[in-house]
């Protein structure tokens, strides 16, 4: 029995694992390479998933599809946004507090407008792999796993290793993993860091798109859920390493796993605990993560 | 000038695969006037912070005045007597030129001390500095030879047995040069162990009794000026091979 | 004139006291002036550690929240009066502070930060679950009839000090804002925050002069959850009845951070002018517009002083008279 509800519970954790991955994947672009602290992340995804659910509901739309369909919108949300906070903040090297406040206040803005358009109610989206499992045995043990989980971790492993392999083979990824590094020598290169961030930066928000979609797909959403996962995904983030794509890949599937067998042994009210107990304990022991080589002084 | 102050045993120091510092062993005695110079890259600020505190070496001792720094936060190794000033000035910006100095004098010596004790000894620090006229000026107005003062002042306030003074001159003019080495020759008088962090060669020489040099992490050469600009792997360590 | 600071806290505690003395106040009056009490006490309880010392908090009502529940689970498990779920409050907010500091303050503020937005949630999550104190149906707590102290009897419609609860602890919850006001001035002429300016300004070179950087941002973050607490544990008793979402609003989280940032976080005075001036004008806007649109003005404001003046209604107000 035990052995049973372990495998299953490891199984929806490795899924669950690619679900986070997905949305962690972008603030760790913002976070490790452009070292802004986009705490409005998980609310952004939020955000996504509303567009999504609009989407659906009205037109029809597969969530996949318009998730899709609204990145480039993302895209330029992040181009603007960047735009703005490097204006007003990097340009003069003001205090890192402040910047840390305008994303929150950017969250907060957020959280509220869609309380106003949407309420506070739950949502949905329909799709035909959406609900309903498949039933199978597995080593002569009942395995049960939910089509969205499956579909869902079908699309994030794709965004996920297309991500990896933009940064490390392209030469723009390269470039972007350079500008952390040291802005001076890249603009005697000939290339824009500021173009550069800005354009990461709209890479890392035009995730919250299709993360947005997949989240929806996965849950319920309301207004607030986003502030739910910011634990998750910081932990993610931290625990993966800063800056490192294949990093936050390993990191999202143990934190899945993890917070799968304590969800089917303890109970899902403990989940917030897990990510934020492996949040504290790896900045107590491990600031750099498991992968990261950054600076956390 | 025969005891030794600051022991430097096999210090090692590692970021990640790369190797910052490797089995540097020196010393510095006390009183003495120390060169530490040696290309970008190799080791210097490294050296410094391990010093300092910023950073925990990994491997190797560091012993000053007999007691071993292991695990010692940056502010107690202060409080121990070691004082550094830092290459970029970092003055405490939202405060006044005195402001700035009655935080080492308050934290470090300040125990039993009125406000006003501190203040008046902050003031004829910056007398003897020649800067008592910016006392209530805020940082942001003063120029960078007057930054690199302030730095220094604020490293005096600290009262330190040992003075690391990182690359205080770089950027200045000549003449400026030659007032922060006089400066720095002042304290020395008084008793303050220098250690002095210099690309101007010319102050280097003028200045230590003894220079070592770092190159990729490793001391390659230790000696009096004469020798050290005579050695030929501090040559190839400039100018390549 | 020598302690003026000290008269007007004495006169503002009189001029509150005695409000509750007059017949015929409007109800309404009480329930806004304790919100603007309370938050006078949490935004200068959250300058300690944010404006002073530069380390930002983004779960200010999750430090509320602990002092919200301690205060119900000591009077569910054992009676206990206001005063005693006060100290208790303060006591286990600001071992939280210390727990939290202790992971994180050794590493770049943004690490403190983010732990502390994920910690209101953790507990918010796990207040939901726990029964003993109402898990997320709330609790009611139906405060003491005709308490005394020291043979005074302090409520009671005919013969008490105050006529009703609503008043009593109007004048507790401005007694906290005062002492909070007190403690964050006393620290900011002090050494503490002396040290902490330094580590807000430059922390590297800081703790190179001596500043012994950890222990006082420690220091720093204990007695801010510490008041923060104490602020949270009233809550209960003036409501009546609490629920963890209201709790552990994130609307305590962005007044907490607004009202000091727009009123200027390098004075005491800063956290009180804004959060008189925002408390006031967010009661008045509660009865006029929705309580959304309130909250997204806030959320605008907030961004546009940030970006714009941030040095807040002080600093603007201190370079018009330098």
């Amino acid at each position: 029995m035990i052995a049973e509800l372990l495998l299953n519970a490891l199984t929806a954790g490795i899924l669950l694992g690619g679900f986070y991955a997905a949305m962690s994947i972008g603030l760790s672009i913002c976070f490790g390479l452009l070292d802004t602290v986009n705490i409005a992340h998980p609310t952004l995804i939020i955000l996504g998933a509303f567009c999504t659910y609009f989407l659906n509901s009205e037109f029809g739309l597969d969530p996949i599809l318009a998730g899709v369909l609204i990145t480039p919108v993302f895209f330029g949300l992040g181009w603007l946004l960047y735009s703005a906070y490097y204006q007003f903040f990097e340009r003069t090297s003001a205090q890192a507090l402040r910047g840390l406040a305008f994303f929150f206040g950017v969250l907060f803005i957020t959280e509220v407008v869609m309380i106003m358009v949407f309420g506070v109610d739950h949502r949905l989206v329909d799709a035909p792999y959406i609900g309903g499992s498949y039933a199978g045995t597995f080593l002569g043990m009942e395995l049960s796993v939910p089509y969205r989980m499956v579909s869902v971790f079908i699309v994030a492993a794709i965004m996920t290793l297309g991500l990896h392999f933009f940064f490390s083979r392209t030469f723009f990824g390269r470039a972007a993993r350079a500008v952390h590094q040291d802005m001076m020598a890249l603009s005697l290169m000939g290339v824009d860091p500021i173009q550069i961030k800005r354009v990461a930066f709209g890479i890392g928000l035009g995730t919250c798109a299709l993360a947005g979609a997949m989240t929806v797909i996965m849950l319920p959403i309301e207004p607030a859920v986003g502030r739910l996962y910011i634990g998750n995904v910081f932990a993610i983030v931290v625990l993966g390493g800063l800056g490192s794509v294949s990093g936050t890949l390993v990191a999202a599937i143990i934190l899945g796993i993890a917070e799968s067998i304590v969800s089917t042994f303890m109970g899902p009210s403990w989940s917030p605990a897990v990510s934020f107990g492996i949040l504290l304990g790896v900045l107590a022991f491990k600031p750099t993560g498991l992968f990261g080589v950054g600076d956390t002084r | 000038m025969s005891e030794t102050l600051l022991d430097i045993n096999l210090v090692t120091k590692k970021f990640g695969g790369f190797t910052a510092l490797s089995q540097v062993t020196t010393n510095v005695k006390q009183g003495e006037r120390f060169g530490l110079i040696g290309p970008n890259g190799s080791g210097k600020t490294t050296l410094i912070n391990c010093i300092s505190g910023i950073l925990q070496n990994d491997g190797g001792d560091i012993v000053f005045g007999g007691k071993n720094l292991q695990g010692l936060l940056p502010h107690q190794r202060t409080r121990a007597g070691i004082t550094r000033t830092f290459q970029i000035p970092r003055p405490f910006h939202t405060m006044t030129v005195i402001q700035n100095l009655q935080i080492p004098l308050e934290f470090i010596s300040g125990a039993g001390k009125s406000q006003k004790e501190i203040a008046d000894e902050a003031m004829s620090i910056l007398e003897t500095m020649g800067m008592a006229d910016k006392a209530n000026e805020e940082t942001s107005g003063l120029t960078q030879i007057e930054l690199r003062k302030l730095e220094l002042a604020r490293a005096i306030a600290a009262k330190p047995k040992l003075l690391v003074s990182d690359e205080a001159m770089a950027g200045l003019t000549g003449q400026e040069v030659d007032e922060v080495l006089q400066i720095l020759f002042r304290f020395n008088e008084q008793g303050m162990t220098i250690i002095m962090i210099e690309h101007i060669m010319r102050a280097v020489m003028q200045f230590s009794h003894r220079v070592i040099c770092l190159d990729a992490g490793q001391l390659i050469a230790e000696g009096t000026p004469d020798e050290i600009v005579k050695d030929k792997d501090v040559e190839r360590a400039y100018l390549g091979a | 004139m020598r302690y003026k600071f000290e008269i007007g806290c004495v006169i503002i505690f009189l001029i509150a006291f005695l409000l509750t003395q007059i017949g015929g106040m409007n109800r309404f009056f009480f329930f806004a002036g304790f919100a603007i009490m309370q938050y006078v006490a949490i935004a200068t309880a959250w300058n300690i550690l944010g404006g002073y010392g530069g380390y930002i908090n983004f779960g200010t009502a999750g430090f509320l929240g602990v002092g919200t529940y301690t205060a119900i689970a000591l009077y569910e498990y054992a009676g206990a009066s206001i005063v005693e779920q006060m100290v208790a409050a303060g006591l286990i907010a600001g071992l939280l502070g210390l727990s939290i500091g202790y992971f994180t303050l050794r590493l770049k503020g943004v690490y403190f930060a983010i732990a502390t937005l994920a910690l209101a949630i953790v507990l918010e999550t796990f207040v939901n679950n726990w029964d003993f104190v109402g898990g997320a149906s709330g609790f009611s707590l139906l405060p003491k009839r005709k308490p005394e102290l020291l043979g005074v009897l302090l409520v009671d419609r005919k013969a008490g000090l105050f006529d009703n609860y609503k008043e009593f602890l109007f004048v507790i919850m401005t007694l906290v804002a005062i002492m909070s006001v007190w403690i964050a001035r006393a620290i900011e002429h002090g050494k503490l925050g002396r040290g902490l300016n330094a580590i807000k300004d430059n922390e590297e070179a800081a703790e190179c002069m001596g500043v012994p950087t950890l222990r006082l941002k420690l220091i720093a973050t204990t007695i801010s959850g510490s008041l923060m607490g104490i602020s949270g544990a009233i809550y209960p008793s003036y409501l009546t009845f609490v629920d963890p979402l209201g709790a552990f609003n994130l609307e305590f989280a962005v007044n907490a951070l607004a009202m000091p940032m727009i009123g200027g976080t390098f004075t005491w005075m800063g956290p009180v002018v804004g959060a008189v001036l925002l408390g006031t004008v967010q009661q008045i806007a509660i009865v006029t517009i929705s309580s959304e649109l309130n909250l997204l003005i806030l959320g605008v404001l907030l961004v546009v002083f940030v970006v714009a003046a941030p040095h807040g209604i002080m600093g603007w107000f201190m370079k018009k008279n330098k």
